[in-house]
Protein backbone atom coordinates (compact mmCIF):
# COMPACT_ATOMS: atom_id res chain seq x y z
CA UNK A 1 0.00 0.00 0.00
CA UNK A 2 2.06 3.01 -1.48
CA UNK A 3 -0.67 5.72 0.48
CA UNK A 4 -0.25 3.89 3.53
CA UNK A 5 3.46 4.55 4.13
CA UNK A 6 3.14 7.97 2.98
CA UNK A 7 0.23 9.21 5.31
CA UNK A 8 2.63 7.96 8.35
CA UNK A 9 5.29 9.80 6.99
CA UNK A 10 3.29 12.52 7.31
CA UNK A 11 2.03 12.26 10.47
CA UNK A 12 5.52 11.57 12.09
CA UNK A 13 6.63 15.29 12.34
CA UNK A 14 3.80 15.64 14.93
CA UNK A 15 6.23 13.73 17.44
CA UNK A 16 9.27 15.06 17.33
CA UNK A 17 8.75 18.51 19.48
CA UNK A 18 12.17 19.08 18.70
CA UNK A 19 13.36 22.18 16.31
CA UNK A 20 16.93 21.62 15.67
CA UNK A 21 19.23 25.01 13.88
CA UNK A 22 18.92 23.09 10.66
CA UNK A 23 15.21 22.01 10.48
CA UNK A 24 14.71 25.66 11.03
CA UNK A 25 17.00 26.33 8.12
CA UNK A 26 14.88 23.81 5.76
CA UNK A 27 11.99 26.34 7.14
CA UNK A 28 13.75 29.71 6.31
CA UNK A 29 16.24 28.84 2.93
CA UNK A 30 14.29 29.27 -0.75
CA UNK A 31 15.00 26.85 -3.27
CA UNK A 32 17.02 29.87 -5.12
CA UNK A 33 19.31 30.10 -1.96
CA UNK A 34 20.74 26.42 -2.19
CA UNK A 35 20.01 25.38 -6.17
CA UNK A 36 22.69 25.33 -8.60
CA UNK A 37 22.03 27.99 -11.25
CA UNK A 38 23.69 27.02 -13.89
CA UNK A 39 21.84 24.17 -15.29
CA UNK A 40 23.39 22.02 -17.87
CA UNK A 41 20.38 20.91 -20.31
CA UNK A 42 20.18 18.71 -23.45
CA UNK A 43 17.54 18.91 -26.45
CA UNK A 44 14.90 16.16 -27.22
CA UNK A 45 16.85 15.82 -30.91
CA UNK A 46 20.19 15.17 -29.15
CA UNK A 47 20.88 11.59 -29.20
CA UNK A 48 21.35 9.60 -26.06
CA UNK A 49 25.23 9.20 -26.95
CA UNK A 50 25.69 12.63 -26.96
CA UNK A 51 23.85 12.91 -23.74
CA UNK A 52 26.24 10.20 -22.53
CA UNK A 53 29.16 12.68 -23.27
CA UNK A 54 27.48 15.19 -21.58
CA UNK A 55 27.13 13.27 -18.17
CA UNK A 56 31.11 12.10 -18.79
CA UNK A 57 32.04 15.83 -19.34
CA UNK A 58 30.30 17.77 -16.51
CA UNK A 59 30.57 15.22 -14.41
CA UNK A 60 26.41 15.22 -13.53
CA UNK A 61 24.02 12.40 -13.52
CA UNK A 62 21.20 13.93 -15.38
CA UNK A 63 20.11 17.15 -17.31
CA UNK A 64 16.25 18.59 -18.16
CA UNK A 65 15.37 18.55 -21.59
CA UNK A 66 14.88 21.87 -23.12
CA UNK A 67 12.96 22.47 -26.63
CA UNK A 68 14.15 26.27 -27.35
CA UNK A 69 12.43 27.78 -23.93
CA UNK A 70 10.39 25.05 -22.86
CA UNK A 71 10.94 22.26 -20.18
CA UNK A 72 9.77 19.50 -21.82
CA UNK A 73 11.78 16.44 -20.26
CA UNK A 74 14.20 15.20 -17.47
CA UNK A 75 16.59 12.51 -17.95
CA UNK A 76 19.06 10.37 -15.91
CA UNK A 77 21.70 8.42 -16.26
CA UNK A 78 19.09 5.38 -15.29
CA UNK A 79 17.41 6.43 -19.10
CA UNK A 80 20.69 5.84 -20.45
CA UNK A 81 21.92 2.79 -19.03
CA UNK A 82 18.71 1.43 -19.91
CA UNK A 83 19.53 2.60 -23.31
CA UNK A 84 22.46 1.00 -23.50
CA UNK A 85 20.90 -2.49 -22.39
CA UNK A 86 18.83 -2.40 -25.40
CA UNK A 87 21.39 -1.20 -27.80
CA UNK A 88 19.23 1.89 -28.51
CA UNK A 89 21.85 4.17 -27.81
CA UNK A 90 21.79 6.16 -30.60
CA UNK A 91 17.98 7.05 -30.07
CA UNK A 92 16.80 10.14 -29.54
CA UNK A 93 16.83 11.96 -25.88
CA UNK A 94 12.54 12.52 -26.42
CA UNK A 95 12.29 9.22 -27.31
CA UNK A 96 13.61 8.18 -23.99
CA UNK A 97 13.08 11.31 -21.21
CA UNK A 98 10.71 11.13 -18.59
CA UNK A 99 8.29 13.82 -19.49
CA UNK A 100 5.64 14.24 -16.69
CA UNK A 101 8.06 16.46 -14.99
CA UNK A 102 7.96 17.05 -11.30
CA UNK A 103 9.44 21.37 -10.95
CA UNK A 104 9.62 23.40 -7.51
CA UNK A 105 9.51 26.55 -7.67
CA UNK A 106 12.59 28.96 -6.60
CA UNK A 107 10.55 30.88 -4.15
CA UNK A 108 9.30 28.26 -2.15
CA UNK A 109 11.02 26.82 0.98
CA UNK A 110 13.42 24.30 1.16
CA UNK A 111 11.49 21.87 2.93
CA UNK A 112 9.35 21.68 -0.08
CA UNK A 113 12.06 19.93 -1.74
CA UNK A 114 13.03 17.82 0.99
CA UNK A 115 9.65 16.38 1.35
CA UNK A 116 9.06 15.85 -2.54
CA UNK A 117 12.73 13.79 -2.19
CA UNK A 118 12.14 11.68 0.49
CA UNK A 119 8.54 11.19 -0.88
CA UNK A 120 9.49 10.30 -4.37
CA UNK A 121 13.23 9.37 -4.28
CA UNK A 122 14.31 11.43 -7.32
CA UNK A 123 17.57 12.37 -7.74
CA UNK A 124 17.13 16.13 -9.10
CA UNK A 125 14.03 19.13 -9.28
CA UNK A 126 13.83 21.32 -11.94
CA UNK A 127 13.65 24.93 -10.35
CA UNK A 128 10.92 26.84 -12.54
CA UNK A 129 10.12 30.52 -11.79
CA UNK A 130 6.05 30.92 -11.55
CA UNK A 131 6.27 31.88 -14.78
CA UNK A 132 7.28 28.52 -15.84
CA UNK A 133 10.60 30.10 -16.77
CA UNK A 134 14.08 27.35 -15.93
CA UNK A 135 15.92 29.04 -13.69
CA UNK A 136 17.69 26.29 -11.66
CA UNK A 137 17.95 22.77 -10.79
CA UNK A 138 18.46 21.49 -7.65
CA UNK A 139 19.84 17.70 -5.69
CA UNK A 140 19.93 17.38 -2.47
CA UNK A 141 23.91 17.58 -2.19
CA UNK A 142 22.72 21.32 -3.13
CA UNK A 143 20.38 21.35 -0.06
CA UNK A 144 23.59 19.84 1.75
CA UNK A 145 25.83 22.77 0.75
CA UNK A 146 23.32 25.26 1.44
CA UNK A 147 22.10 24.18 4.95
CA UNK A 148 26.11 23.95 5.73
CA UNK A 149 26.77 27.60 3.83
CA UNK A 150 24.05 29.40 6.04
CA UNK A 151 24.54 27.47 9.29
CA UNK A 152 28.16 29.36 8.59
CA UNK A 153 26.97 32.82 8.14
CA UNK A 154 25.06 32.75 10.77
CA UNK A 155 27.47 31.76 13.02
CA UNK A 156 29.96 34.36 11.56
CA UNK A 157 27.06 36.89 12.18
CA UNK A 158 26.95 36.10 15.73
CA UNK A 159 30.50 36.33 15.95
CA UNK A 160 30.44 39.86 14.11
CA UNK A 161 27.53 40.80 16.47
CA UNK A 162 30.45 39.76 19.76
CA UNK A 163 33.24 41.78 18.10
CA UNK A 164 30.91 44.89 17.84
CA UNK A 165 29.48 44.70 21.23
CA UNK A 166 32.39 44.21 22.65
CA UNK A 167 34.24 47.20 21.76
CA UNK A 168 31.21 49.89 22.23
CA UNK A 169 32.85 51.36 25.39
CA UNK A 170 36.12 51.85 23.07
CA UNK A 171 34.25 52.80 20.39
CA UNK A 172 31.73 55.11 22.17
CA UNK A 173 33.33 57.59 24.14
CA UNK A 174 32.57 60.16 26.96
CA UNK A 175 33.62 61.15 30.32
CA UNK A 176 31.05 57.91 31.68
CA UNK A 177 29.80 55.88 29.52
CA UNK A 178 26.96 53.55 30.51
CA UNK A 179 24.94 51.32 28.71
CA UNK A 180 21.18 50.75 30.36
CA UNK A 181 18.92 47.61 30.12
CA UNK A 182 15.79 47.90 31.21
CA UNK A 183 13.66 44.91 32.21
CA UNK A 184 9.30 44.95 33.15
CA UNK A 185 8.68 41.99 35.16
CA UNK A 186 4.83 41.05 35.85
CA UNK A 187 3.42 40.08 38.81
CA UNK A 188 2.81 36.23 38.94
CA UNK A 189 3.72 35.38 35.93
CA UNK A 190 5.96 32.12 36.09
CA UNK A 191 5.98 30.87 32.44
CA UNK A 192 8.45 34.11 31.50
CA UNK A 193 10.27 34.32 35.05
CA UNK A 194 13.79 34.31 34.78
CA UNK A 195 13.82 35.86 30.80
CA UNK A 196 14.40 39.02 32.08
CA UNK A 197 18.22 37.58 33.65
CA UNK A 198 18.53 35.73 30.38
CA UNK A 199 18.16 38.63 28.28
CA UNK A 200 20.71 40.15 30.30
CA UNK A 201 22.59 37.07 30.37
CA UNK A 202 23.16 37.20 26.52
CA UNK A 203 23.85 40.94 26.41
CA UNK A 204 26.77 40.46 28.68
CA UNK A 205 28.56 37.38 27.05
CA UNK A 206 28.02 39.75 23.65
CA UNK A 207 29.97 42.63 25.11
CA UNK A 208 32.88 39.96 26.24
CA UNK A 209 31.87 39.68 30.37
CA UNK A 210 34.48 37.08 31.76
CA UNK A 211 32.08 33.59 32.48
CA UNK A 212 32.71 34.14 36.19
CA UNK A 213 31.38 37.46 35.42
CA UNK A 214 28.82 36.54 33.17
CA UNK A 215 27.26 33.57 35.85
CA UNK A 216 27.17 35.93 39.26
CA UNK A 217 25.39 38.44 37.82
CA UNK A 218 22.76 35.87 35.92
CA UNK A 219 22.30 34.39 39.53
CA UNK A 220 21.52 37.37 40.81
CA UNK A 221 19.33 39.06 38.44
CA UNK A 222 17.42 35.57 38.39
CA UNK A 223 16.91 36.01 41.75
CA UNK A 224 15.98 39.71 41.88
CA UNK A 225 13.32 38.98 38.71
CA UNK A 226 11.84 36.08 40.57
CA UNK A 227 11.45 38.02 43.37
CA UNK A 228 9.62 40.39 41.64
CA UNK A 229 7.34 37.77 40.11
CA UNK A 230 6.56 35.98 43.38
CA UNK A 231 5.94 39.04 46.00
CA UNK A 232 5.35 42.01 44.27
CA UNK A 233 1.80 43.63 43.76
CA UNK A 234 2.32 45.17 40.39
CA UNK A 235 5.04 43.48 38.99
CA UNK A 236 8.63 45.81 38.80
CA UNK A 237 11.68 47.13 36.96
CA UNK A 238 14.91 45.54 36.45
CA UNK A 239 17.56 47.69 35.37
CA UNK A 240 21.04 46.99 34.65
CA UNK A 241 23.96 49.79 34.12
CA UNK A 242 26.80 48.42 31.87
CA UNK A 243 29.41 50.81 33.04
CA UNK A 244 33.41 49.59 31.69
CA UNK A 245 34.42 48.65 35.38
CA UNK A 246 31.03 47.42 36.95
CA UNK A 247 27.62 46.43 36.23
CA UNK A 248 24.90 48.12 38.38
CA UNK A 249 21.39 46.00 39.05
CA UNK A 250 18.39 47.84 40.45
CA UNK A 251 15.04 45.87 41.14
CA UNK A 252 12.64 48.03 41.80
CA UNK A 253 8.73 47.69 42.82
CA UNK A 254 5.77 49.98 44.27
CA UNK A 255 4.81 46.83 46.86
CA UNK A 256 3.65 45.59 48.84
CA UNK A 257 6.99 46.42 50.90
CA UNK A 258 9.15 44.37 53.63
CA UNK A 259 8.01 45.08 57.32
CA UNK A 260 11.37 43.70 58.69
CA UNK A 261 14.39 44.28 56.34
CA UNK A 262 16.84 42.83 58.37
CA UNK A 263 14.98 39.79 59.01
CA UNK A 264 14.16 39.17 55.45
CA UNK A 265 17.89 39.56 54.69
CA UNK A 266 18.27 36.08 57.17
CA UNK A 267 19.35 33.22 54.86
CA UNK A 268 16.59 30.66 54.83
CA UNK A 269 14.12 33.22 56.18
CA UNK A 270 11.21 32.72 53.52
CA UNK A 271 7.15 34.16 53.46
CA UNK A 272 6.22 31.79 50.91
CA UNK A 273 3.11 29.88 50.75
CA UNK A 274 2.79 26.28 50.01
CA UNK A 275 2.05 26.75 46.44
CA UNK A 276 5.02 28.70 45.84
CA UNK A 277 7.43 26.26 47.43
CA UNK A 278 5.93 23.43 45.71
CA UNK A 279 7.21 25.35 42.34
CA UNK A 280 10.45 24.85 43.73
CA UNK A 281 10.42 28.42 44.87
CA UNK A 282 10.29 30.10 48.40
CA UNK A 283 14.16 28.81 50.07
CA UNK A 284 14.78 31.63 51.91
CA UNK A 285 17.81 31.32 50.12
CA UNK A 286 17.40 34.46 47.08
CA UNK A 287 18.68 37.61 49.13
CA UNK A 288 21.42 35.65 50.46
CA UNK A 289 22.45 34.30 46.87
CA UNK A 290 22.30 38.16 45.99
CA UNK A 291 24.46 39.33 47.87
CA UNK A 292 26.91 36.71 47.33
CA UNK A 293 27.38 37.48 43.95
CA UNK A 294 27.54 41.21 44.24
CA UNK A 295 30.27 43.35 45.58
CA UNK A 296 27.76 45.64 47.10
CA UNK A 297 24.28 45.30 48.08
CA UNK A 298 21.51 47.02 49.64
CA UNK A 299 18.03 46.80 50.26
CA UNK A 300 15.83 49.59 51.02
CA UNK A 301 11.53 48.68 51.60
CA UNK A 302 8.63 50.37 52.97
CA UNK A 303 5.62 48.78 53.32
CA UNK A 304 2.71 50.32 51.78
CA UNK A 305 5.36 52.33 49.10
CA UNK A 306 7.75 49.85 47.52
CA UNK A 307 10.97 47.75 47.47
CA UNK A 308 14.33 49.26 45.56
CA UNK A 309 17.02 46.35 46.00
CA UNK A 310 20.38 47.78 44.75
CA UNK A 311 23.71 45.91 43.64
CA UNK A 312 27.00 46.29 42.21
CA UNK A 313 29.23 43.87 40.22
CA UNK A 314 32.74 44.64 39.47
CA UNK A 315 34.02 43.87 36.68
CA UNK B 1 45.30 8.95 35.90
CA UNK B 2 42.19 11.59 34.97
CA UNK B 3 39.52 9.66 33.14
CA UNK B 4 37.72 11.25 30.33
CA UNK B 5 34.14 13.14 31.36
CA UNK B 6 30.83 11.17 30.86
CA UNK B 7 28.55 12.03 28.27
CA UNK B 8 25.31 12.41 28.95
CA UNK B 9 24.59 9.48 26.17
CA UNK B 10 26.26 7.47 28.60
CA UNK B 11 24.57 8.64 32.01
CA UNK B 12 21.17 8.11 29.74
CA UNK B 13 22.24 4.45 28.86
CA UNK B 14 23.26 3.14 31.87
CA UNK B 15 20.63 4.52 34.17
CA UNK B 16 17.63 4.05 31.45
CA UNK B 17 16.36 7.42 31.34
CA UNK B 18 14.04 8.52 28.63
CA UNK B 19 15.15 11.47 26.71
CA UNK B 20 12.48 14.33 26.53
CA UNK B 21 14.20 16.78 24.73
CA UNK B 22 17.70 17.93 23.31
CA UNK B 23 18.54 14.06 21.80
CA UNK B 24 20.82 15.93 19.47
CA UNK B 25 22.44 17.59 22.42
CA UNK B 26 23.75 14.11 23.97
CA UNK B 27 27.46 14.63 23.75
CA UNK B 28 27.30 17.01 26.03
CA UNK B 29 30.03 16.17 28.51
CA UNK B 30 29.41 16.24 32.27
CA UNK B 31 31.47 18.27 34.78
CA UNK B 32 29.44 16.85 37.62
CA UNK B 33 26.46 16.65 39.44
CA UNK B 34 23.94 18.43 41.53
CA UNK B 35 20.85 17.32 43.23
CA UNK B 36 17.81 19.52 44.69
CA UNK B 37 14.49 20.68 44.32
CA UNK B 38 14.67 24.15 45.18
CA UNK B 39 15.77 26.71 42.85
CA UNK B 40 17.56 28.91 44.66
CA UNK B 41 19.91 26.28 45.55
CA UNK B 42 20.53 24.95 42.85
CA UNK B 43 21.59 28.64 41.37
CA UNK B 44 23.77 29.01 44.14
CA UNK B 45 25.80 25.81 43.83
CA UNK B 46 25.14 23.95 40.05
CA UNK B 47 27.97 24.65 38.10
CA UNK B 48 28.50 24.76 34.31
CA UNK B 49 27.72 21.68 32.57
CA UNK B 50 26.61 19.82 35.65
CA UNK B 51 23.46 17.37 35.04
CA UNK B 52 20.80 18.53 37.85
CA UNK B 53 18.84 15.94 39.44
CA UNK B 54 15.27 17.28 41.04
CA UNK B 55 11.49 15.75 40.99
CA UNK B 56 10.89 19.96 39.89
CA UNK B 57 9.44 19.51 36.33
CA UNK B 58 7.64 22.85 36.20
CA UNK B 59 8.91 25.47 33.83
CA UNK B 60 11.14 27.17 35.69
CA UNK B 61 13.53 24.14 35.75
CA UNK B 62 14.11 25.00 31.66
CA UNK B 63 14.92 28.93 32.85
CA UNK B 64 17.54 27.86 35.44
CA UNK B 65 19.02 25.31 33.41
CA UNK B 66 19.84 27.76 30.64
CA UNK B 67 20.75 30.41 33.19
CA UNK B 68 23.68 28.01 34.84
CA UNK B 69 24.50 26.26 31.14
CA UNK B 70 23.82 22.47 33.02
CA UNK B 71 24.18 19.92 30.82
CA UNK B 72 20.64 18.46 31.29
CA UNK B 73 18.05 17.56 33.93
CA UNK B 74 17.14 14.73 35.05
CA UNK B 75 13.60 14.94 36.52
CA UNK B 76 13.01 11.85 39.06
CA UNK B 77 10.00 9.76 40.36
CA UNK B 78 8.19 9.67 37.24
CA UNK B 79 6.81 13.13 36.86
CA UNK B 80 6.10 14.45 33.82
CA UNK B 81 7.10 18.09 32.41
CA UNK B 82 4.22 19.65 30.63
CA UNK B 83 3.96 20.19 26.70
CA UNK B 84 4.97 24.05 27.86
CA UNK B 85 7.85 22.93 29.49
CA UNK B 86 8.50 20.36 27.10
CA UNK B 87 8.45 22.94 23.98
CA UNK B 88 10.51 25.61 25.96
CA UNK B 89 13.43 23.02 26.75
CA UNK B 90 13.58 22.03 22.96
CA UNK B 91 13.35 26.21 22.12
CA UNK B 92 16.39 26.79 24.35
CA UNK B 93 17.99 23.84 23.98
CA UNK B 94 18.16 22.20 27.20
CA UNK B 95 18.28 18.21 27.83
CA UNK B 96 15.40 16.76 29.91
CA UNK B 97 15.82 13.51 30.70
CA UNK B 98 13.10 11.77 33.05
CA UNK B 99 12.60 8.31 34.77
CA UNK B 100 10.75 6.56 37.50
CA UNK B 101 13.99 6.16 39.91
CA UNK B 102 14.03 8.36 42.88
CA UNK B 103 16.57 11.19 43.03
CA UNK B 104 18.73 8.70 45.68
CA UNK B 105 18.86 6.10 43.11
CA UNK B 106 19.29 8.16 40.36
CA UNK B 107 22.53 10.43 42.25
CA UNK B 108 24.04 6.91 43.65
CA UNK B 109 23.95 5.27 39.97
CA UNK B 110 25.52 9.02 38.67
CA UNK B 111 28.44 8.16 41.48
CA UNK B 112 28.84 5.17 40.10
CA UNK B 113 29.86 6.66 36.11
CA UNK B 114 32.25 9.03 38.26
CA UNK B 115 30.32 11.70 38.15
CA UNK B 116 30.97 13.92 41.71
CA UNK B 117 29.58 16.97 43.58
CA UNK B 118 32.29 18.51 44.79
CA UNK B 119 32.42 21.95 43.48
Amino acid sequence: MVTGSLQEKEIKPKQTLEVTKLQELVYELKIEQVMTKKVITVSPEDSMRHFKDVLRLNRISGAPVMSGDELVGIISIEDLIKALESGDIDALVGQRMTTNVLTVFADETVIQAVNTFGRLGFGRLPVVKRDGKLVGILTQGDIARGLLRQLEVDYHEEEIHRYRASHIFEDIVSDQTGLILRYSVKPRDFSHCGEAASKLKRALQRLGASPNTVRRIAVASYEAETNLVIHTTNGGQLTAEIQPEKIRIVAVDQGPGIPDVEQALQPGFSTAPDWIRELGFGAGMGLSNIKACSDEMSLESKPGVGTRLHMIIRL
Amino acid sequence: MQKDPVTLREVVSKLSLSVQTGADKLDRKVSGGYASDLLSCVMARARKGNVWVTLQCHLNVVAVATLLELAGIIITEGATPDAATLAKASEEGVTILTTSKTTFEVVGELTDLGIQGRE
